[in-house]
């Protein structure tokens, strides 16, 4: 125990006397929340849309203009027919398209309600769901200023579509993502670097060489590792949370608990991966081109899963962070309990074992 | 007959921050000579070899490297020396054939030139069997005859040697003597350190360097009267001895 | 009683492409101070990597202080203390930190030995606070052996402790183990080095894999087959060439400042008359007989190996 705790202190020393693992270790996941957070509530300028206008009423107009005048947006051109539309799309740089219709204004007066259609490009999703937004602002705005100087209450129904990508992953959906992204590539760069930098150093021969149980190593490589995760972990949800307004539905509780199952799943991976390399140039390759692209492509928070191939979506199930990425969305922003995640819970606790289980048998005991 | 200095070095002088690596040394070393350049670790022999071969900037003094200065003609310098140390020399991923081109091509040589000193050299080390295998499965000691004479496929002035010796068989080692006092016959001058004093006997001069400083500097037994010693090896170890620094 | 046996344990790598070791057999007493005299590449590290229970040999077998290397490595590894060729210490960490480290992997605390490594930590404990990375060549070593010492290993396995090391840190290193030996500890120390191996009780000249001899090294330069001399003239490259010329000589090889030769059999003359150097006009020709010593005898059992294997 005493030899356990030694060695856990050592590991300490080595994290905190070294900047680039310092830097890996906190300097990563504040970039990736940055670059991630910054490109989703970036402020989009001068997008260009179109308007089809088959109205042409003072209602209409005055909204126009509205949106004519507003910095997020530049009004290409005007068209009167629907048919229009996918042909605007075409041209590439439109954005959105936004359709008064008929007895627009008519509507308004007589029903107190009418209805305009905002059709957005939601190939870039992000893109899509801000300026959507940004109409709705400006429609809003003005149904109340009508509110105010005329009696009745009167309602402007925007009804959007998305084109090309209708469910829309949005924001906050990017955030479990990049928190299952983060968690497995630091952690797994960690471990496998600690080890085979023992192994490069010469150290591991001596430590292989003394009376210590092998076991007693992983774990005190183990355990550093796992704290220095959840501290992350919780870096990077402090600044979801108040930096890019991610919504905190469920448990907290839980939320560590199932992040902890995927930090073991990468310790693991780490222990297999210093396993089969010699430097630490090759565990960190090894680690970028194993972890990064599977991570990016099969969690489902760059790439609709949905939309794959059926032999890529058989895949996309022995990625761990598919299911991390599932169970944090149902947490944080359904806010569901165990009893609706238990499935998945499981599928990564049984990947878990698993994996742990490989590494541990294959952890030398000698050199070769 | 006119000797020619090549490397001259007047009070050259390396301070990281309050500590003098190499601490005001002079000296001379003429063409054709084999300059021995001893001194116990840390003594201030990489940091000096450093300057000499336009690697490293020195804090102040003045060296000329085969009529070039240091601090201002690095680069003509380079391509009238060669380099070859322990640690590094040839890439083990490649053929003999491979790394005699690559350098030979770095340093300038012409397709013909090229082509002659390759076949030259695959000749003199018998290699020509060999010509195409990879220098990562060559002896140690191969590797390092082969090392040095691509370190003087351009024929420069001077050819820096760091312990090119280390841990090569003793008949290697031998050999790779022999094929030193050819280059220099040729005219190369030679400028080696290494931990093995009988090898210190084979040079013409040695300079024994002692907390940045050259201690002594003189003909092995010139040294050895000097300090009534019977061997090389009781000259070093007097000399360092008097080391203060750690 | 044999601290360590070794019986004919051969090792290769890449699929038996590259033989590291064939057929080594040797065996070391309690006590005693043994060392693997060999260039790099002759297969010093795949034997101490064996008997240290790091690597498993391909045929043979190996006991170390009355255990079997493969089937009882966990008691090996209570037992001996190894020093690899290359610094294996923590660099980030300092001096005492280190010790401190290395004690408690091997269930022991620095107070428990520390008579035993007292005097070589006398001379660390100035720096027992600088990271280990930053100390000279010489005090890496000596922190190195402390770390290997700390829990009175039964053996000590050195691999080239002194490689890379200047002559003064050397010297140092030898009297360390000459104490060390008082202590009744068994040392296994390798090296290329070849004037080191005096300092050892017995050797084993090892090249390419194979042992060229096992004796002590006064035995060793007594088998030496063939009268030396040592020659030197003022040009001594074209000295060497000249000798070799001759077909009376032998051999011929430089030493320091001398060369060493040795005639083939049968020449009967006093090779201080005869005209052993050819046409050219040497001056200052010195000669006299010498012993051999070992790096003369390597070198011998080194051509006649060669010349048999071919």
């Amino acid at each position: 125990m005493e030899q356990l705790i030694i060695f856990i202190k050592k590991e300490f020393k080595h994290v905190f006397r070294d900047n680039k693992t310092l830097l890996m270790l906190f300097g990563l996941p504040i970039a990736q929340i940055i670059l991630f957070g910054f490109a989703l509530t970036n402020e989009i300028k001068n997008s260009k849309i179109v308007v089809c206008d088959y109205a042409q009423d003072i209602s209409s107009i005055q909204i126009t203009e509205r949106i004519a005048s507003s910095k997020n947006f530049e009004i290409k051109k005007t068209i009167f027919d629907k048919e229009q539309i996918e042909e605007s799309f075409r041209e590439g740089d439109v954005k959105l398209v936004v359709v008064f219709p008929a007895n627009f204004h008519k509507d308004l007066n007589h029903f107190n309600t009418a209805q305009i259609q905002v059709i957005a490009d939601a190939s870039d999703p992000n893109t899509a769901s801000t300026l959507t937004s940004y109409i709705n602002n400006i429609v809003r705005g003005y149904q109340q200023e009508l509110n105010m100087t005329s009696m009745g209450s009167i309602k402007i129904v925007p009804e959007i579509r998305m084109l090309y990508n209708p469910e829309l992953k949005g924001s906050t959906n990017f955030v479990p993502g990049v928190m299952a992204l983060v968690l497995l590539l630091v952690c797994v760069l960690m471990t496998s670097v600690s080890i085979v930098k023992e192994k490069e150093k010469g150290t591991m021969e001596i430590l292989l060489v003394s009376p210590m149980n092998p076991f007693t190593v992983i774990i005190a490589k183990a355990v550093p590792y796992f704290f220095l995760s959840l501290v992350n972990l919780t870096l990077i949800l402090l600044m979801s949370i108040y930096l890019l307004d991610m919504p905190m539905n469920g448990s907290m509780v839980l939320l560590y608990f199932v992040s902890s199952i995927l930090i073991l799943c990468a310790l693991s991976l780490g222990l297999l991966i210093s396993n089969v390399t010699e430097t630490q140039e090759s565990a960190m390759l090894i680690t970028l081109m194993g972890m990064l692209l599977p991570v990016i492509m099969f969690s489902g928070f760059m790439f609709p899963l949905e939309n794959m191939p059926v032999p890529l979506q058989v895949i996309s199930n022995i990625v761990p962070s598919k299911w991390y990425y599932i169970i944090v969305k149902s947490i944080m922003i359904k806010g569901l309990g165990i009893m609706s995640i238990w499935k998945e819970v499981l599928i990564l606790s049984l990947m878990t074992s698993g994996l742990l289980i490989v590494s541990l048998k294959n952890f030398n005991i000698r050199l070769q | 007959m006119e000797t020619e200095t090549v490397i001259k070095a007047v009070d050259l002088t390396k301070k990281f921050g309050n500590f003098t690596a190499v601490d005001n040394i002079s000296f001379e070393v003429n063409k054709g000579e084999i300059f021995g350049f001893l001194g116990a670790n840390g003594a201030g022999k990489t940091t000096a070899m450093r300057m000499l071969c336009g690697l490293s900037k020195p804090t102040s003094g003045v060296a000329n490297i085969a009529g070039f200065d240091v601090y201002t003609e690095t680069e003509k310098i380079k391509s009238h020396i060669g380099y070859m140390s322990q640690k590094f020399s040839l890439y083990e991923d490649l053929t003999i054939a491979e790394n005699i081109n690559f350098f030979g091509g770095i340093y300038g040589l012409s397709d013909k030139e090229l082509k002659e000193q390759s076949n030259s050299l695959i000749e003199k080390l018998d290699l020509s069997k060999n010509a195409n295998k990879l220098v990562g499965e060559l002896p140690l000691g191969w590797k390092q005859k082969l090392a040095f004479s691509v370190a003087i496929i351009h024929k420069p002035s001077i050819v820096f040697l760091d312990e090119p010796t280390g841990g090569v068989d003793p008949i290697t080692r031998r050999q790779f003597w022999d094929m030193i006092y050819d280059a220099a016959e040729s005219g190369i001058t030679i400028f080696i350190t290494t931990h093995y004093m009988d090898e210190a006997e084979y040079c013409n001069r040695v300079s024994m360097m002692v907390d940045g400083k050259i201690a002594a500097l003189d003909s092995p037994s010139n040294l050895k009267e000097q300090y009534g010693a019977a061997t090389m090896d009781d000259v070093f170890y007097y000399l360092a001895r008097q080391a203060k620094r750690s | 009683m044999q601290d360590l046996i070794v019986n004919n344990v051969s090792k290769s790598f890449n699929k038996g492409k590259v033989k590291a070791l064939v057929d080594v057999s040797f065996s070391v007493e309690k006590g005693e101070l043994f060392g693997i005299i060999g260039p790099d590449g002759a297969g010093k590290t795949t034997l101490f990597r064996i008997l240290t229970t790091l690597l498993l040999a391909d045929e043979g077998m190996a006991t170390v202080n009355g255990s079997d290397v493969i089937i009882d490595y966990k008691a090996i590894r209570n037992n001996v203390g190894y020093m690899p060729g290359k610094f294996s210490l923590y660099q980030d960490l300092t001096v005492e930190e280190n010790l401190v480290f290395f004690a408690s992997i091997f269930n022991t605390t620095v107070e428990e030995n520390y008579k035993l490594i007292e005097d070589i930590y006398v001379q660390l404990e100035p720096f027992k606070n600088r990271r280990a990375g930053k100390l000279s060549g010489g005090m890496k070593q000596k922190l190195a052996l402390c770390c290997a010492l700390i829990h009175r290993p039964a053996v000590l396995f050195l691999d080239e402790p002194t490689t890379g090391v200047d002559a003064v840190s050397r010297k140092e290193f030898w009297e360390m183990l000459k104490r060390l030996k008082k202590e009744g500890i068994t040392i296994l120390v390798s090296t290329p080095y070849m004037d080191e191996a005096n300092l050892c009780e017995r050797i084993a000249l090892i090249q390419k894999g194979e042992i060229l001899s096992i004796d002590t090294p006064n035995n060793i330069t007594e088998q030496y087959p063939d009268k030396l001399l040592a020659v030197k003239s003022d040009n001594m490259s074209l000295l060497l060439k000249d000798l070799r010329k001759n077909e009376n000589v032998k051999s011929a090889f430089s030493f320091g400042e001398y060369h060493h030769i040795s005639f083939v059999d049968g020449f009967k003359n006093d090779p201080m008359q005869s005209d052993l150097f050819g046409a050219n006009n040497h001056t200052n020709i010195s000669m006299k007989p010498i012993a051999a010593t070992v790096e003369d005898c390597f070198i011998h059992l080194m051509s006649k190996h060669e010349v048999n294997g071919n």
